[in-house]
């Protein structure tokens, strides 16, 4: 990804054939990037600008037939700010963001440590792993969804009488629980393939130094898979700050909006209520909060590849 | 010590397989609960006694035409998101300019700018152009969101092709259009199919764009099918298992058929 921002500079300096390339050639290397420049251009550079420009107008139902949207300022971001649902809803994507990314790195490190060993069955076991990420998000979403209804098959296992969905108090555990198993694979698969490039004669020197399983994992195998760590885990953040199908598909967001995201607000607020200069406007805050953690990131991968 | 290794193994794998069996107990109750006649009861059980196919002919009668827009869209995203990418990451791959540093990022920015942020623009553009409620309309805006990670994945693959095999076609004359067809491509193949696969995942599994850009009614994914069910009054829970299982079926064969290609995918996602 990013990561090849910086290999990229290494490979003018050691490829000489690249010094027999003619500008003309560069310049038919650059055509075959138009296609995609468009795209992108369109259809991300063209909807982000549409977006900032509809959370300053007052853009509604009414907009598609008149084409009339009054400029309204910061109208559209005072109406969201000024209601208690943005400030919940802030804070459950911050607590949803905040869990699922400790709960998931420390379960995630684990399993990953547990099957880099070798055993009998272990790629087909990885590979098993795999399924809840590659299922559609709808059909993982329906069986939970059935498994933690009133009657569902899990509520006894659990010691619950009725759906967690149900219950403000439990409604966003839930929620929080059941994305932390979406995204275990992600990090087993991730962290599994970084803890099988640690230097192993690095592990058998700690060993012969009288170092523990602890100890070897604490001092050797943890530092040396920092940098897959960090990224994995900015990459999580990320993900999982815009979360809007998982709510929106377990509970609609509520009970009692007690698991309204950024996302759904959004979503409802331009799809529901048809205000889409609003929508637009906690679209863009969600933007900007992805943001800061997209520059993180990128600091942190040409960092990685510098080392 | 030799023996007490190869005991240790073996208990790893049992560990290993109750980790999985932890892990998969929600799908093992989707199977489950599909060939179940009354999944909606509490009467249900763990291991069905008998299998009963009703809900599958329920869901197959229902859903026909969802299964078929949802692949045409997962196979249309496949297609054109690998068809505009891998010219762009071969060209980027060669290009020597500060340019590349700046697309690169631009793409990784494209890459986790919030869905709802895309469908909310592109709601209002769509219904200007006419392309809300079909199925052109959800192909462009799915191959939009895997288009990014196609064009990185590709580019980084392309990057350690051997530059000799290019500069001698360049010798012999090869136009790079010419190279780009005839040798770039076939030895890329692996990443192409990478790229298609996580294409065909995103097209078939997309929730989102579906939700926002079609209405549900005169045109509708199986994803939507599902939404449907699952938020009717009553809902017939042994047809969303049924339907459930049968939207699941590209996700296991392309994980049964290609594990090594999204091993690699996700492996790329991470940046690695």
């Amino acid at each position: 990804m990013t990561a090849t921002v910086a290999r990229r500079a290494d490979n003018t300096r050691s490829r000489p054939w690249r010094f027999t390339t003619t500008r003309r050639e560069q310049l038919a290397h650059a055509a075959f990037v138009i296609p995609a420049f468009l795209y992108v251009l369109y259809f991300f550079g063209y909807p982000l600008g549409k977006s900032l420009w509809m959370s300053f107008v007052d853009f509604r139902t009414a907009t598609f037939i008149t084409g009339e949207a009054p400029f309204v300022g910061f109208d559209n971001y005072a109406a969201v700010l000024s209601t208690p649902l943005l400030p919940l809803a802030t804070v459950n994507t911050i607590v949803i963001t905040a869990a699922t990314v400790v709960l998931q790195l420390g379960i995630g490190l684990a399993l990953a440590t547990f099957f880099t060993k070798k055993f009998p069955g272990n790629r087909l076991f990885t590979g098993m792993l795999m399924l809840p990420w590659l299922l559609p998000l709808v059909t993982t979403a329906a069986v939970w969804r059935w498994l933690l209804r009133d009657d569902g098959p899990l509520l006894a296992l659990l010691a619950l009488e009725t759906s967690p969905f149900a219950d403000p108090q439990l409604a966003l555990a839930a929620v929080i629980a059941i994305n932390i198993w979406l995204g275990i694979p992600f990090y087993v698969i991730i962290l599994t393939a970084a803890l099988q490039n640690v230097p192993g004669d690095q592990l058998e020197a700690a060993e012969l130094d009288g170092a523990g399983r602890w100890g070897r994992f604490w001092h050797i195998a943890l530092p040396s898979i920092r940098p897959q760590l960090a990224v994995s885990t900015t990459l999580t953040i990320i993900y999982t700050l815009k979360v809007l199908e998982l709510p929106l598909i377990l509970t609609g967001g509520g009970p009692a909006n007690a698991t309204q995201t950024l996302g759904t607000v959004a979503y409802a607020l331009s799809f529901k209520k048809f205000e889409f200069g609003q929508g637009a406007a906690v679209g863009n805050i969600l933007m900007l909060v992805t943001l800061v953690f997209a520059i993180a990131y990128i600091v942190l991968a040409t960092r990685k590849e510098k080392e | 010590m030799i023996q007490r290794n190869r005991r240790s193994a073996w208990m790893q794998t049992a560990a290993a397989a109750i980790i999985i069996a932890v892990m998969l107990y929600p799908i093992f109750w989707l199977i489950s609960g599909s060939l179940q006649p009354d999944a909606s009861a509490a009467t249900i059980q763990a291991i069905p006694r008998t299998f009963d196919l009703a809900s599958y002919a329920r869901a197959i009668a229902d859903q026909s035409r969802s299964i078929g827009t949802s692949l045409i869209v997962a196979i249309g995203t496949a297609l054109l998101s690998v068809t505009i990418a891998a010219p762009a990451a071969f060209g980027l791959a060669r290009l020597r300019s500060r340019f590349v540093d700046v697309v690169l990022i631009t793409l990784f920015v494209a890459q986790i700018v919030p869905g709802i942020v895309l469908s909310n623009s592109l709601y209002t553009m769509f219904s200007s152009i006419g392309l809300l409620n079909t199925i052109p309309g959800l192909i462009l805006a799915n191959a939009s969101g895997s288009l990014p990670f196609a064009l990185l994945l590709l580019r980084s693959f392309m990057l350690e092709l051997d530059p000799e095999i290019l500069e001698a076609a360049r010798l012999d004359g090869a136009t790079s259009i010419r190279s780009f067809l005839s040798i770039v491509v076939p030895l890329s193949s692996n990443a192409l199919i990478t790229a298609g696969v996580f294409g065909f995942l995103a097209g078939w599994g997309d929730f989102l764009f579906a939700l926002t850009l079609s209405t549900g009614s005169e045109l509708r994914t199986i994803t939507i099918g599902i939404y449907q069910y699952i938020g009717s009054p009553n809902v017939d829970w042994s047809t969303v298992m049924a339907a459930s299982v049968v939207a699941s079926i590209p996700a296991i064969i392309l994980l049964l058929l290609s594990q090594r290609y999204l091993r690699a995918g996700l492996g790329a996602g991470s940046g690695k």
